[in-house]
């Protein structure tokens, strides 16, 4: 069995419960132990363009916890996962901050020998999990359903931080997730972008055109939904949907949905137990289909 | 005229070792490598929606050592850190970790947009971005899902031993 120390960031236990709630369900079908461990606090994302430092120090003192506990970290926003695998990296690779580092954290009782591995939950499923596994484990075919996959940026790129376990230019491990349900994978304009989350708070306006190119090319697409696999790319495509929709005069009703809670349906679960009771824009066609 | 003016810049004010500046900033190490090529704005996602934002300008004028402008405008605080532009430089320039040590430097100018201020104040607070007190884990816990405790000290321990609490 499989352990890890599971890191749910700010913005999932919150704003994504639904993505929580189907991530728990499915590893703990796959085998895959999820630890929660007391006191992680945010990654330290939002405080690297302020202090750099403070970034890092943040990061570090969740390696720590995990490392405490001697395990290595499963996380579900990619911005956590690039912040927290970009620290670990740094703390081997310069020895006088890892001295500064090593200060700091020891005043918290807390140490870090560079032993923890940072890992996003879809990598894990790709690569540790394997796709015929997965494919073993689906009771309930998708095929009826194409879906668009919507990899995101930091779950990828920048790519040295991630040993090449997939392409950042032409990924295919989010459409290979997504077949491994029997689902089609839907292809679209422009399927690398951003969704424009990293600006929100500075320009909504502009953020929002850049979500707004990507549900004009997924709606063209006619695909069921959209899948995605961090909860930033979900406030920005889901929960800002009506705004984009309203700011510029557009239709979609595109439902936007977590991989974990497609995996889990196709695993059998019920659509309550996937959490899309949550899920602001209703996948009332998938559901419906669903229930047959 | 008017746009004539604009771009009618006075070079006695530049300060060409600006350059060196952000070249000593964790992250700008790289910023010497640019040869304009505007690989960078080709790719952005932003500058795809919006004049406001192109990178190649940014970093062109930071190597001119438009100092003040750079550091007072809202450029830098437009990159959204996709690192599109990270993965394709043909020079390595690194440009979102060098928008990230212009920003540091111009938080220390007291340059700070106040979305980043609310966000540290959360910080402060909560020790993350979105609070979790009672009500949050009584709705955790009707989902099924465990409680979760704020690492309020933890967090406010590292913006006041870095410093970086009292710039916001």
């Amino acid at each position: 069995m499989a352990r890890y120390a599971f890191y749910l960031g700010c913005t999932v236990p919150v704003r994504g419960m639904n993505y929580e709630m189907a991530a728990r369900k499915v590893a703990e079908r796959l085998d895959i132990e999820l630890i929660d461990i007391d006191g992680f606090s945010c990654c330290g994302f939002p405080v690297k363009p302020v202090d750099w430092r403070a970034g890092l120090l943040m990061a570090a003192r969740n390696l720590a916890l995990a490392e405490a506990q001697g395990l290595n970290v499963l996380t579900l926003c990619s911005a956590c996962t690039g912040t927290l695998t970009e620290a670990g990296h740094r703390l081997k690779e310069d020895a006088e901050l890892t001295a500064w580092v090593s200060e700091q954290l020891a005043g918290m009782g807390l140490t870090y020998n560079g032993r923890v591995q940072v890992r996003h939950l879809a990598r894990v499923l790709y690569e540790t999990v394997g796709v015929e596994a997965l494919q073993e484990t689906v009771t309930v075919s998708l095929d009826r359903f194409g879906f668009a996959p919507h990899y995101g940026c930091h779950y990828l790129k920048p790519s040295h931080l991630y040993n090449g376990f997939d392409d950042p230019e032409n990924p295919e491990s989010l459409g290979c997730l997504i077949e491994a349900t029997g689902a089609r994978v839907v292809h679209y304009e422009d399927e690398g972008q951003c969704c424009g989350g990293g600006i929100l708070g500075f320009d909504e306006e502009t953020a929002l055109l850049v979500t707004k190119q990507k549900l004009d090319h997924v709606v063209t697409t006619g695909a069921d939904a959209m899948v995605l696999i961090c909860p930033f790319c979900a406030i920005m495509y889901e929960a800002n949907q009506r705004r984009v929709e309203s700011l510029y005069g557009t239709s979609y009703k595109l439902p936007v949905l977590y991989y974990p809670q497609v995996l889990g349906l196709a695993m059998g679960f019920s659509p309550e137990e996937m959490g899309l009771k949550l899920n602001r824009v209703k996948p009332g066609k998938l559901v419906k289909a669903l229930r047959g | 005229m008017d746009n004539e003016q604009e771009i009618i810049i006075d070079v006695s004010s530049f300060v060409p070792q600006f350059r060196d500046e952000i070249a000593a900033e964790p992250g700008g190490e790289h910023i010497r490598r640019c040869y304009s090529c505007g690989t960078c704005t080709a790719g952005c996602p932003v500058g795809g929606v919006t004049d406001k934002y192109n990178p190649r300008r940014i970093v062109h004028m930071a190597l001119l050592g438009m100092r003040e402008q750079v550091l007072a405008s809202d450029f830098v605080w437009l990159c959204s850190v996709c690192y599109t532009c990270y993965e394709r430089c043909p020079q390595d320039v690194r440009i979102p970790e060098l928008m990230n040590a212009i920003r540091n430097i111009a938080v220390r100018e007291a340059h700070v947009p106040q979305t980043f201020k609310i966000q540290l104040e959360k910080l402060r607070e909560h020790g993350r971005l979105y609070e979790i007190e009672d009500y949050e884990n009584e709705r955790r816990a009707e989902h099924g899902l465990p409680p979760i405790r704020e690492a309020v000290a933890e967090v406010r321990r590292i913006l006041s031993a870095t410093g970086a609490g009292g710039k916001a």
